[in-house]
């Protein structure tokens, strides 16, 4: 029970103090439970940090819940998911209630339209970044090319196709060239 | 039925949604404009809100939606549902699939959704800019150029070159959003 407790709280502190998303919240993370706590080693760390960039879903989420298991079960991926969402909703709950009447203001109204291409550049800069951090394959570039100019033609000539069938299809393309690649590799070995 | 929806749409995104906090914003943008949530200024406004509080984008994003919805029910039904697919397949893969992400085919899978995940990040950025800056979302549109948003963004990209520059790192989002909130002011309130 007092496991839980701890677990609870420090996955709400995690929660309530990380700004900037997901791998702000890895360096906090790994002070709690390598430095401090010691509830967990920094190899199980990196193969946790592994497991949820590759998962679907916020990686806040999947590291409370995959940590939260590893230390108390069932019991402890829920405390621990709990937790680390309670302070978001609150404080969104909160701001969503007056946030109308907040931007109603005409100073207020201003900022957010300069913050608005704030918003779209961090967006883009975020795409580049990780544009970066791909291999440079022949691979990644056709199909990065590819979904990138398809999405925006689509959304150009107003054809509605969801980002999801995006997600899948390149999905099934990657496993079709793995399995290309596997056929290929047999041939020449026959040969 | 609108609390139905909200928790069907929201499971769907935290399905899918590879790649963390930006690869879901195309995914939650198109879910929250073809049900006419909020317009893609409300939408923008929005992750402006979610960046500069803590927790993740997907929870602030379905909290915020839902709240607008469907009042606290419809809030908690959105975020519930965005939180449960990354519940359930972490459990699983702790529990039970310990080597899951080592079988060739799901790697397989997952490399042809990283470079996918990538191109709709850049997409999404230029299709919302180009209907932010240019009032441009469709061909039979009337494009319409907003000259102080490009010179804001034009100033935001020296900011962000000339700081990585001198301080050898880029700007904290925050820093960047404070900023473009006192250019906004400065050249859209006089």
């Amino acid at each position: 029970m007092k496991k839980l407790c701890t677990l609870f709280l420090t996955f709400l502190k995690i929660g309530a103090f990380t700004f900037g998303g997901g791998y702000a919240m890895v360096a906090l993370l790994e002070n709690e439970f390598i430095a401090k706590k010691k509830w967990i080693d920094k190899k199980e760390f990196l193969d946790m940090i592994a497991i949820a960039e590759s998962t679907p879903g916020p990686i806040a989420i999947n590291s409370a819940t995959y940590i939260g298991y590893h230390i108390a079960g069932v019991p402890g991926a829920a405390t621990a998911t709990l937790g680390v969402c309670i302070p978001s909703f609150v404080i969104i709950y909160l701001i969503s209630l007056f946030f109308d009447q907040f931007l109603s203001l005409k100073f207020v109204s201003c900022a957010f339209r300069g913050i608005q291409v704030c918003v779209v550049y961090l967006i883009f800069s975020a795409g580049v970044r990780m544009l970066k951090s791909l291999e440079k394959t022949a691979f990644n570039t056709v199909l990065v090319t590819g979904v990138a100019v398809c999405m925006i033609a689509f959304s150009v000539f107003a054809v509605s196709f969801s980002s999801i069938y995006f997600i899948l299809l390149s999905g099934v393309v990657g496993l079709a060239a793995y399995f290309i690649q596997r056929l290929h590799g047999k041939g020449g070995d026959v040969k | 039925m609108i609390y139905f929806k909200l928790f069907l749409t929201f499971l769907e995104i935290g399905a899918v949604s590879f790649g963390g906090g930006y690869g879901m914003i195309s995914l939650i943008r198109e879910a929250v404009l073809s049900n006419h949530w909020l317009t893609e200024s409300e939408f923008i406004n929005f992750i402006a809100v979610s960046e500069s509080t803590p927790g993740p984008l997907a929870v602030n994003m379905a909290t915020f939606i839902g709240s607008s919805q469907g009042g606290v029910l419809g809030s908690l039904l959105a975020t519930l549902g965005v939180v449960l697919p990354s519940f359930v397949i972490i459990l699983l893969i702790a529990a039970v699939l310990s080597n899951l992400l080592k079988y060739a085919g799901v790697q397989a899978f997952l490399s042809g959704v990283r470079p996918c995940v990538v191109a709709l990040i850049l997409a999404t950025a230029l299709t919302m800019g180009l209907s932010t800056l240019f009032g441009f979302t469709t061909i039979r549109s009337a494009p319409e150029v907003d000259l102080r948003g490009v010179v804001i963004l034009l100033l935001l990209i020296t900011l962000h070159f000339g700081y990585k520059h001198f301080k050898k790192k880029a700007p904290s989002p925050i820093l960047m959003i404070v900023l473009s909130a006192g250019l906004g002011i400065l050249f859209y309130a006089f």
